[in-house]
């Protein structure tokens, strides 16, 4: 009963505060719909010098949407591509395709390959690769890769923020101390704070995932109901890792220092950056990043349909997760009340 | 034994500081106890260590038998803390509420009970203003009335007039007279000398050291003094001026 009490208050407290609540929902759909843009934004049209290419060529690569310029001599077209007027030049050598890329732009390039791709495959249809897909389609962009992660990331972001925040304003106005002076048990705290902010975090990840597929269509073939558990389990650590590590901060600007240290790596290890450059030892790092299992669940259950089964053991390590924070934030309330 | 509290020796030093030194203490069922001092004297210090929310470097303290800490002492005391802790995005009643539900009272009960409290500290017609539209003094009134909600035995109250008005303050001693007739033990601390007067007994301390224990009425002929003012002064090892 205290427990479901405490849950209670911190609801009616989150209604008051309009500006958090606005935090938790709106901020990420904001975010997400801004990322959505950046990623599948405007058709890349590539810019495309070529240098005595045959008539029939010139005309399928400009039918692939690509700006073609002609140029009589490859001096010229390389002064254009050093400049950035070009994005990439296409020549025959000996009758071969010979492409030079800018090469900045990933995207850029990978555009550049798909259309060279199309315009070979009608030239010599004999050799015609056969192109088929695993997982995805063809046409997924970025965001369908990235967006999986993304939701996890701002579910375990927010919640980790406001969670800390306000554990820690419980202790600063006195107000925990005055809790821990009623028969109510640590665990009773501990647990009030996840049953009240875990409704709250509930809806948050519902409306995040919901937003994500229906309305900025995210690429999503596996069951919503195992997006929002893989979600909930995820905000449930961001919780009491959030709770926990205000008890070691004196103020809101010390729960903010935590972003680079807590947030941040968890970012470069939860599969937005391919990690296969690193040093070995460093790449295992990512087995104590909570995020790291939270993306990886979301990127199988989204991408590739995988069921409850195959993600299993990424639930079993958030739960783990979840359950050594909690407890060590029930001994860490020994500091304010030895029983 | 009629002894609701029992401190045995505590100490208590911050960062090598000495807070408290040695405090003896005893405070009898039905008492109107009083610990009068200066501020930064250890009241508070001594207040935290009644409740369990601090630890002494050594010494005992038993409260109604029990040695602190003890989880269900704590539904048999009733606390109102030196600074309101209070959620202020609530209102009043919520406030109630929610530490009515932690003392265990539900439903009517619990509705009773806010209604009465919230009128001995005559906050009934404020009940559903959210805390941070009140004053002060109706802040220190709220926090009272939540030391109240599950009738206690033994009420700790650190300096529970603070920043309320003379007339309020009144009201609010004549309530706790009241309550003391009706047999609950109350300990509270103040450094208003005339509040200490109206106390059964009250302790004198100065920098961590209890220095004198008795009515107001022993105290001032103790010292040989007609105020409590100046009983405190000559019992600290003071001179008059
Ligand atoms: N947590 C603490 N850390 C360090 N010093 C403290 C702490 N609590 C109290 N003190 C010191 O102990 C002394 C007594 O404080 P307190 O008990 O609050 O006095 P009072 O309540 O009589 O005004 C003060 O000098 C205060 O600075
Ligand atoms: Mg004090």
């Amino acid at each position: 009963m205290r427990t479901r009490a405490l849950a209670l208050r911190i609801i009616r407290q989150f209604l008051r505060d309009k500006r958090t609540l606005a935090l938790i929902f709106l901020a990420p759909l904001l975010i997400l719909t801004l990322l959505n843009f950046i990623f599948n934004g405007q058709p890349i049209t590539p810019n495309i010098g070529t240098v005595q290419l045959p008539a029939p060529i010139i005309e399928r690569l400009n039918s692939t949407d690509a700006n073609v310029t002609t140029y009589t001599n490859q001096a010229e077209a390389k002064q254009a591509l050093e400049a950035r007027d070009l994005d990439a030049i296409l020549s025959l050598t000996d009758g071969k395709p010979d492409l030079i890329l800018e090469g900045s732009d990933p995207s850029m390039n990978q555009a550049i390959l798909l259309r060279l791709q199309k315009v070979m495959q009608a030239n010599t249809p004999t050799i015609q690769p056969n192109i088929t897909y695993l997982h995805g389609k063809e046409g997924m962009s970025s965001f369908d890769y990235f967006g999986p992660v993304l939701i996890g990331f701002f579910s375990f972001f927010f919640v980790f923020m406001i969670a800390g925040v306000s554990f820690l304003r419980e202790r600063t106005t006195g107000t925990l101390e005055r809790l821990l002076a009623t028969p109510i048990r640590r665990s009773e705290v501990v647990g009030g704070y996840l049953l009240g902010f875990g409704i709250f975090t509930l809806l948050q990840a519902t409306l995040i995932t919901w937003f994500a597929i229906e309305v900025l269509g995210m690429y999503m073939v596996g069951n919503f109901g195992l997006v929002l558990l893989i979600n909930l389990l995820l905000t449930l650590t961001a919780l009491t890792l959030g709770t926990l590590l205000s008890s070691f901060a004196s103020s809101e600007f010390q729960i903010i220092q935590f972003i680079p240290l807590v947030i941040v790596p968890q970012v470069f290890f939860s599969g937005l950056f391919n990690l296969d450059a690193m040093a070995p030892w460093l790449q295992k790092l990512s087995y104590i990043m909570p995020l790291y299992y939270g993306a990886d669940a979301m990127r199988g259950i989204m991408i590739r349909g995988e069921s409850i089964g195959d993600i299993q053991l990424d639930i079993y390590i958030l739960l783990g997760f979840s359950i050594v924070f909690a407890l060590l934030n029930i001994a860490a309330l020994k500091k304010q009340r030895a029983i | 034994m009629s002894n609701i509290l029992e401190i045995r020796d505590i100490s208590r030093s911050f960062h090598g500081r000495t807070v408290l030194q040695s405090i003896h203490l005893q405070v009898e069922r039905g008492e109107l106890f009083g610990l009068l001092g200066p501020s930064g004297s250890g009241k508070t210090t001594l207040i935290k260590l009644m409740t369990g929310m601090d630890r002494s470097d050594s010494g005992e303290i038993h409260i109604l038998g029990e040695k602190v800490p003890k989880l269900s002492l704590l539904k048999r005391i009733g606390y109102m803390a030196q600074s309101d802790a209070l959620y202020n995005e609530l209102t009043a009643r919520q406030n109630l509420q929610f530490f009515a539900s932690l003392y265990g009272l539900s439903g009517v009960r619990r509705n009773e009970r806010i209604d009465a409290v919230l009128r001995v500290v005559d906050l009934l017609d404020h009940k559903d203003k959210t805390v941070a539209a009140y004053s002060g003094g109706m802040k220190r009134r709220l926090s009272l009335a939540i030391s109240l909600l599950h009738e206690p035995e033994l009420l700790i109250l650190d300096e529970p007039t603070v920043g309320i008005d003379p007339v309020l303050r009144q009201s609010i001693w004549q309530e706790l007279l009241a309550l003391r007739d009706q047999g609950t033990t109350i300990i509270l601390t103040t450094h208003v000398m005339d509040e200490a007067d109206k106390c059964d007994r009250i302790g004198l301390i100065r920098d961590g050291h209890l220095t004198a224990v008795d009515s107001p009425a022993a105290l001032k002929e103790r010292s040989g003094t007609t105020t409590l003012e100046n009983a405190f002064i000559v019992l600290g090892g003071g001179v008059l001026a």
